[in-house]
Formats: structure tokens, sequence, C-alpha cells
């Protein structure tokens, strides 16, 4: 008696489940490319006033101040995916791509912007770098990709890059993180003691510390499933080659 | 007595697709969980709370209810085997996710060694509302242990040890660090005073008699049977009349419970707590109203999953 009922509502599921893979409608497509344009326009805008300003100065010292409105303009603008995913135009989870859009925020503002003295740190550069070059390669991926037209070139630099370029930006986040814990503790930043009429408190420097800690667990995980998708995404070909 | 075919079961792994196990001589009428017994003899260490056993590898386990005769299968079925880890029944769980934030507690009522500064080791806190707050947030835990042990019927049986440990971290975490506050000795009490505390005790208390009436309702409604064909709906006890405005009145009160609890303390901590709490809950109890919209047609309208006319 529960068989057949169990059967109609399977059916109903899997229709629905249907629906939901067939993809963001035309509309939302539109909008995505232009997003995905704008974005990989936006971090060309970047690397380009990157490059302007090491030729016109003759050193990589102190380049964030050319870039550093640009660079928050668009890397704030990224929390845009993380709606994208929740309204459901991108086959992404909100909560990972939540995590990863938070952390790049995070650095922007609550580190680098807020924590003046870091700001001409070499180590800013480093991850500025990283960023510019892959979501150039990353949003360009996407816009090819909405469009149904992607070229070997831009998928083969979207899964090769990043074995160098991920462990860049990382040294480069730490590094930053790092240089600005002693202004943190000596200014107190961020930061809430006791007592205090609503009973809590927030050590912005072991918050800082416990972030750096983080790392060390998180960035292998996300490093071998990109290389991990690599080997998916990319290994085909090999193998056809191969037969041929 | 008429013929019966018999089935062939061919378990594979979901994985790997390798054969596992071939059963011969398979009754029809056997269900998913016999089939799952069977498994288990062949492979001693993956006792049936283990196992998950799919008809397609990417598609929803079976329940162990099933019967095979009414899959869609030939004469010869061929399941895909995946292992779920250790399990743990219930009780079990439960029981080690409220020990902790009990006991947890008391280590910095008591103020132990070590947690504060060295003079503070062992003393009591000058502020009454502490007390209370101790006593609130152990009755809060001793009751839920007391209800695990003696009113709960939980219908699945097990829970992996991952997410056993995962939840642990998580409860006993949260109550070390709403605790470390409120025992703390630069604790500053409630803004309005005895005013704030007494009505918001009040308020505790209420939501936990609440609470605990939901719970027994609950349980009388499991009593016909593992999967009783009625949903809750509103007794003589007066703390049940919420069923007419929400699903699951029982994560209202224990909303209510937390709320209480922080404006008692005023502690953020607290609040935060009963935040999370109050999302996961409303998760819960979406999925479990949106059951009893599905399972039955006459679903009282007015009801809403949790919060009463608006969530």
């Amino acid at each position: 008696m529960s068989a057949p009922a169990m059967g109609t509502t399977r059916a109903a599921h899997s229709d629905a489940s249907h629906k939901k893979k067939k993809g963001p409608g035309a509309l939302a497509t539109a909008y995505l490319v232009i997003y995905n344009v704008v974005m990989t326009a936006g971090w060309l805008v970047i690397a380009v006033g990157l490059v302007r300003a090491y030729l016109a100065r003759g050193s990589y010292h102190g380049l964030y101040y050319s870039i550093e409105k640009p660079l928050k303009f668009f890397q704030t603008g990224a929390l845009l995916e993380i709606l994208h995913c929740a309204v459901g135009i991108v086959p992404s989870s909100v909560v990972l791509t939540g995590f990863q859009v938070m952390s790049r925020v995070f650095l922007t503002w609550a580190v680098t912007h807020s924590v003046r003295e870091v700001q001409s740190e070499d180590s800013v550069l480093l991850f500025v770098a990283a960023w510019t070059i892959t979501e150039i390669i990353r949003y360009s991926f996407y816009t090819f990709s909405l469009l149904n037209h992607l070229p070997y070139l831009i998928k083969w630099a979207r899964y090769t890059f990043f074995i160098v370029l991920y462990p860049m930006g990382v040294t480069g986040e730490l590094l930053t993180i790092y240089a600005a814990l002693p202004y943190v503790q000596k200014t107190g930043l961020y930061s809430i003691t006791l007592p205090n009429k609503y009973n809590f408190s927030f050590d912005y420097h072991s918050f800082l510390m416990l972030t750096m800690i983080s790392y060390i667990p998180l960035f292998p995980q996300l490093y071998f499933h990109m290389l991990r998708q690599r080997k998916k995404v990319l290994g085909h070909v090999e193998d056809y080659s191969k037969v041929e | 007595m008429s013929r019966t075919i018999f089935f062939e079961v061919e378990i594979l792994d979901s994985r790997t697709k390798e054969q596992l196990c071939f059963l011969e001589k398979v009754d029809p009428h056997s269900t998913i969980g016999d089939i799952k017994s069977l498994f288990h003899k062949s492979y001693p260490k993956w006792y049936p709370s283990r196992q998950s056993l799919k008809l397609d590898p990417k598609g929803k386990a079976l329940r162990d209810e099933d019967v095979l005769q009414s899959l869609p299968v030939g004469t010869t079925a061929t399941m895909y085997f995946r292992d779920l880890g250790p399990q743990l029944g219930w009780t079990m769980v439960f029981l080690a996710e409220y020990i902790g934030p009990l006991l947890i507690y008391l280590l910095f009522y008591f103020r132990m060694p070590y947690i504060y500064t060295h003079k503070y080791a062992f003393t009591a806190s000058p502020h009454p509302v502490v007390s209370l707050a101790c006593v609130c947030h152990s009755f809060h835990y001793i009751k839920r242990l007391i209800e695990t042990i003696f009113v709960h019927r939980f219908s699945h049986g097990t829970m992996p040890l991952r997410t056993i440990a995962r939840n642990c971290v998580y409860y006993w975490g949260f109550s070390a660090w709403l605790a470390y506050y409120i025992n703390h000795p630069l604790y500053t009490p409630p803004s309005y005073g005895e005013m704030q505390v007494n009505y918001s005790l009040a308020a505790f208390v209420l939501c936990e008699a609440g609470n605990f009436s939901i719970h027994l309702t609950l349980n009388n409604l499991r009593g016909e049977g593992p999967r009783s064909r009625r949903f809750p709906s509103p007794t003589k006890n007066p703390f049940t009349w919420l069923f007419f405005f929400v699903s699951c009145p029982n994560y209202t009160y224990e909303v209510g419970a937390w709320v209480s609890l922080s404006i008692m303390t005023q502690c953020v901590p607290v609040a935060l707590f009963a935040f999370l709490g109050f999302i996961q809950m409303t998760i819960w109890a979406k999925g479990k109203h949106k059951t009893y919209t599905r399972e039955f047609k006459d679903y009282p309208n007015l009801r809403m999953p949790i919060l009463p006319f608006i969530l």
C-alpha cells in the first residue's frame, strides 16, 4: 500500500531535481554574463594599475595604494556570488562560496584596510597579485562557460595556474596577518574587554592568530581538492590524445 | 500454499562495484532489514545499522521496512553497499551530548583552578543571578537527560560517530564559552536588576514546562506504533494549545527558554547560542511541517512551523 505512494513522490522528486539541474534561465544567464564580464574587467583594471604603478615607481614597494579603491570595490562586489548561490542561478554551495568570499573580504577590510601599517608590506603585493591573476582567469572562465564557448586555454589556465598562485596567495595572506599582529595588540583594535554590561569579550589579536592556525588544516584540503578537480577536468583530454 | 519464487540478491560495493555478497533463495517477503542481517552474517564488522543499501549507487538509500518484492527489481536484485561508519544508538548520543554541558558549566560555576586568575579559584560569585543561572542551566540539561532515558522513543536507530563528535564539540564548547562569562569575577548583573531576572526566570520556567508537555504529548502519539497516522493536536494541557499555532511547539518553547536565560543573565554568548539554536530548530521545524502537510490532507492551515503567524 505504501509502495505506489512512494513511487509517485519519487517521480515528483526526480522531476523537481531535473528542473533544478537545467540551470539558470535566459534572464539569469544574461545577468550572470554581465556580472562576470564586469568582474573580469574590474580585475584587469587592477592588473593594469599594478603594472603601471610599478613602471612609474620602478619598485615593487607600496603598490597597494595605486589599486586600493578598485581592489576594495571589486573584491567586495564578489559578495553577490553568495546571493547567486542562495537564489539558485549558480549551482554552487552557499556555504562554500560564502566561506571563500568572506575570507577574501576579511583580508581586504578587516586586515589590510584596518591596520594601516601593513599596507606598505610586500606581502600585500604577493596576495593581491595572486588574487588578480586568479580572478581574471576565473571570471573569464565563467563568462565563456555561460556562453557555451569555452576556449581550452582558459580552462587549462583555470585548472593549472592555481598550482602556483594558490600557495603564493596564502603566503601573502599569512605574512600580512602576521605583520598586523603587533599593531592590533598594541591598539586593542576591534577588541572588547570585561567588565561590560553585555558580559562579552573579544580579543582580535587572538582571533587573528586562530585564523592563521586555521590555514593549516584548510589550505591542504582546498589545494588537493583543486588538484583532484584538475585531474577530472583536464585528465580526459590526455586520455583522448593517448587513444589517437 | 502457493509456490513462492525465491529471489537472488547481489550486493556490490558502491564505489568499487566488486561483488561483496551473493544471497540465494531469498524470500520475496523479506525486508531490507532482513537482507542487512544476512549481509551482516558474512561481514560481522558491518552490523545492520552501519549498512546503506541502494538500488542505484547515486540514489537514495533503501529503508529497512521496504519489502524485497515491492522494489523495482527482477528476481535477481542488485544492491550497492556503503559503510556508514561506526554508529551509536540515539540514547547514547543524547547522553553524551547533554552530560558534557551539565558538568562543564559546573566546573565554571565552582571556579575550578586555572580558569580564572588564581585568587578566584573555588570562590563564589556575589551575585544571586549567577547561582540562579546555574540552577536553570543544570535543570535544563537534567530535564533533557531524564527525557532521553524515560520519555523519548526514537525512530531511526543510530547516528554516525563523526556527527556525534561534531555535535559534542559544539554543545560542550558553547556551554564552556557561555559559562565562562556568567561565572566570571568581572560579571555584570542585568541592567534592570531583580525585575529583569524575575520576569525572565518566570518565562524560563514556563518554557521548560511547555517543552516537557509537548514531549509527553508527542510520546503519547507514538504509543500507537512506530509510524502513527495522526498528527499532534492540542490536549487539555494549556501548554499544548500552542499546537493551534505551530507544528513544533517543542522547538518554540526551547527557543523561548534560551532567550529567557539570555535576558536573565544579560550575556551575549547565551543570546548567540539561542540564536544559532533558533536557526537550526527552524530548519528542523520547516522539514517537519512539510512532512505533516504532505502526509495529512486535513492538516490545519493556521499552523506555522515554529513561530505563530510568522515562521
